[in-house]
């Protein structure tokens, strides 16, 4: 069907086997999350709740909590930069970089690396950037965009992998078996982990108290990142930072769950500092970039509470919209409900290209239900959609009937009892005749019900006219 | 809202909502029936249009305004007014305070807010019916109708149907999910919407039942509409419906 929204043009284009992977895993994740929360807790409704609470309280006062976050992280031996964009964190990364006279990084998951574009800056400017998460690191071999926060590669089948792999000459042939896939991939990326000089790594959380840094994956690699390197960067957004490590405990107890069903991911490490005199191993410098990227404007704005955000892709995976149209089909490195929330925002003074995104949504509510830190999703939406109209953002509105005509229609009750007598004419037009946009595309594979404009009304004075006789 | 804030009481008003006005006036009827029913006097102000939630979805929040203000207008906040949809209710509910959170008349749009009540769970939580009378014979499946998050809505409805002697009510997968109407959403997205539909239905209808029931008629317009045009219609009825059809058989006995 035709259509003038770009995210329900993808949805209707999208190869039925990436829907079919997109829908098989957003389900099997939705189930294992409900699950895992339903085995550890009575109630984890309120859990949500509290973690919702915890991050609205930091981000309430963030500057305090930042402030210690960072005398915390000195007084452990690291240093600490503030990055205001994309393009001064890439700067900062290489400055740190070409002071250790290093030009190989590796790098463990990070969405907020994927938010500055990190690996294309420093491939410009002659450095290797190795993506060491499996999924991540396939990404980079194919060019592609990630098309999930958890789950990157989750619109790729095996044997694409196989065949990226072939291409890439990693190992000796073409082979689709998982097993081997991960293999090739294992001694592939030993070899980096070695020739590598600095090692990055995002970053959950981060507590005000202690400086300690939470870090989750499923495959070790995070720590095999920073271990052999001499050089370990963290690069954080500021809205990571919990007030205690206490705090951290709650938060880390609901992401591996409302991501994957885990109960925890495989590894979790906390790192507080560079390697102390008395440890054996481990890096020797330590750099904590916290990156703003628009953040501190979010803070300011009617939509701070997207700063909750822990990143675990629940909402993606119980959102209809998102199933039907895979990541990729929200054109920003974050998508789904979140997605939809934040990479407007994030886009800056290019907000009006992706004020369409907010649309995407039929404001079911599903993502604000299994949300770990309860935010007001479909509010936020709104509030997006009411900007955009104030605004007279044209790729909003298309295709979005007018309302001006119909709110004056229902604040006249003369009006709209006229209308509901002449409504009667739908019954003998066709639908499809009918040359308004709207109509048609309802028309199309829907059927309206009969008319019965004003049935009930007269019925209603009929049966009161019945009862006081 | 605590329910001790909410207005309650026998003396009620009807908003039959836009789509019953046009489309579903034997829902509004079966409502009228219900609420006599339990004891209620119903009155239905002849200025009533619709709840503004088409305009506040859309984004346009300046239409909204001006549809919700005669709504309030329209309908005494002294009584309670009770609704046969979750969606309006909780345009009602919520909406409400979002599109005039910067208004100067906010207060008494939150006056009025508090004395709107969707069916079921003015029949459960306002007035405390706890079974309910009559017999139905149908295996039903109820959609969840998504815009009762958050409300007593979906969880009274199934306390009343489940206490009718002859209903069965059965359970299905992906009861979590939308059924893609999301009001203007269905036509700006009109792949995505239908797309939801078609599975809705095959989820809906996995065990066959007699009966698909829901709490709000724009899910069931948009539903029905597909299965129509699919050539294999629904059996479809709002729980309205089936609570007044359950009171008819009762009275045949």
């Amino acid at each position: 069907m035709k259509t003038k929204q770009p995210i329900d043009a993808f949805a209707r284009d999208l190869p039925r086997e990436v829907r079919e992977s997109v829908y098989v895993s957003s389900k099997a994740k939705y189930d294992k999350r409900l699950d895992s929360l339903n085995q550890s807790y009575t109630a984890p409704d309120s859990i949500r709740k509290l973690a919702g609470q915890i991050k609205q309280h930091t981000l309430e006062n963030l500057p305090t909590y930042l402030g210690s976050a960072v005398e915390q992280l000195e007084k452990n031996g690291a240093k600490v930069h503030f990055a205001k964009d994309g393009q001064e964190a890439n700067e900062t990364i290489l400055e740190i970089m070409r002071g250790v006279g290093a030009t190989k990084l590796i790098k463990s998951k990070s969405m907020v690396s994927e938010e500055i574009h990190l690996n294309p800056f420093l491939e410009k400017h002659g450095c290797e950037s190795i993506e060491s998460d499996l999924g991540e690191f396939i990404v980079q071999l194919d060019n592609d965009m990630p098309s999930h926060i958890v789950t990157p590669i989750v619109h790729k089948n095996r044997k694409q992998i196989a065949t990226t792999f072939q291409k890439a000459g990693i190992g000796e042939d073409y082979n689709d078996d998982p097993q081997t896939i991960t293999r090739r991939a294992r001694s592939f990326l030993r070899q980096k982990y070695i020739e590598a000089e600095v090692g990055l790594t995002g970053g959950n959380f981060v507590s005000a108290e202690s400086g300690r840094i939470a870090l989750v994956t499923n495959e070790g690699n995070a720590r095999f990142s920073i271990s052999a390197n001499k050089t370990h960067i963290a690069l954080i957004g500021i809205e990571k930072v919990v007030p205690s490590d206490k705090d951290m405990a709650v938060l880390l107890n609901l992401l591996a769950r409302s991501a994957t069903g885990q109960q925890l991911t495989v590894y979790t490490q906390f790192i507080n500092g560079p390697k102390a005199a008395k440890q054996p191993d481990g890096p020797e410098n330590m750099h904590v970039i916290f990156l703003d990227n628009e953040r501190s404007n979010i803070l300011g704005s009617e939509f701070k509470e997207i700063l909750r955000c822990i990143r675990c892709g629940a909402c993606l995976n119980v959102c209809p919209i998102y199933r039907q149209s895979s990541g990729h089909a929200y054109r920003a490195v974050y998508p789904g409900p979140v997605g939809a929330v934040l990479s407007p925002l994030l886009a800056g003074k290019k907000y009006p290209d992706y004020a369409d995104l907010p649309k995407a949504s039929s404001l079911c509510g599903a993502c604000n239900e299994v949300c770990p830190v309860d935010i007001p999703l479909p509010e936020l939406l709104l509030r997006h959609r009411n900007k955009a109209k104030q605004e007279g953002i044209k790729k909003a509105s298309a295709g979005t009937p007018s309302m001006a005509g119909w709110s004056v229609l229902c604040s006249s009750p003369a009006m709209w009892k006229t209308s509901l007598r002449a409504g009667k004419a739908m019954d003998y037009i066709s639908l499809n005749l009918i040359p308004v946009p709207a109509v048609q595309a309802w028309a199309k594979e829907r059927t309206l019900p009969p008319f019965r404009g004003g049935k009930f009304r007269q019925w209603f004075k009929e049966h009161k006219r019945n009862k006081e006789a | 809202m605590s329910q001790t804030e909410r207005t309650t009481g026998t003396q009620v008003q009807l908003m039959m909502t836009c789509l019953c006005d046009t489309f579903f006036d034997s829902v509004a009827q079966a409502t009228v029936e219900v609420l006599e029913h339990v004891g209620c006097n119903v009155e239905v102000p002849e200025a009533q249009t619709c709840c503004g939630q088409p305009a506040f979805n859309s984004g346009d929040w300046d239409s909204t305004r001006k549809v919700v203000r005669h709504t309030c207008k329209t309908f005494d906040a002294r009584k309670p007014t009770i609704l046969p949809s979750g969606s309006c209710a909780h345009m009602v509910a919520h909406g409400y305070d979002l599109a005039f959170e910067k208004e100067d008349d906010l207060g008494e749009v939150q006056t009025f807010s508090k004395s709107v009540w969707e069916l079921c769970d003015f029949l459960v939580n306002g007035l405390g019916v706890e079974r309910w009378p009559g017999r139905f014979d149908a295996k039903i499946s109820l959609h969840r109708s998504c815009h009762t998050r958050g409300t007593q809505t979906y969880q009274s409805a199934v306390k009343l149907l489940s206490s009718i002697e002859g209903v069965e009510l059965v359970e299905f997968d992906e009861s979590e999910q939308c059924c893609g109407f999301g009001g203007t959403f269905s036509v700006a997205y009109p792949n995505t919407s239908v797309s939801m539909g078609k599975l809705k239905i095959e989820m809906l209808t996995a065990s066959k039942p007699d009966i698909v029931g829901a709490v709000d008629m724009a899910c069931m317009m948009h539903l029905s509409g597909i299965a129509q045009k699919q050539g294999r219609p629904l059996n479809k009825l709002h729980v309205a419906e089936i609570l007044m059809k359950a009171l008819r058989n009762g009275q045949k006995q």
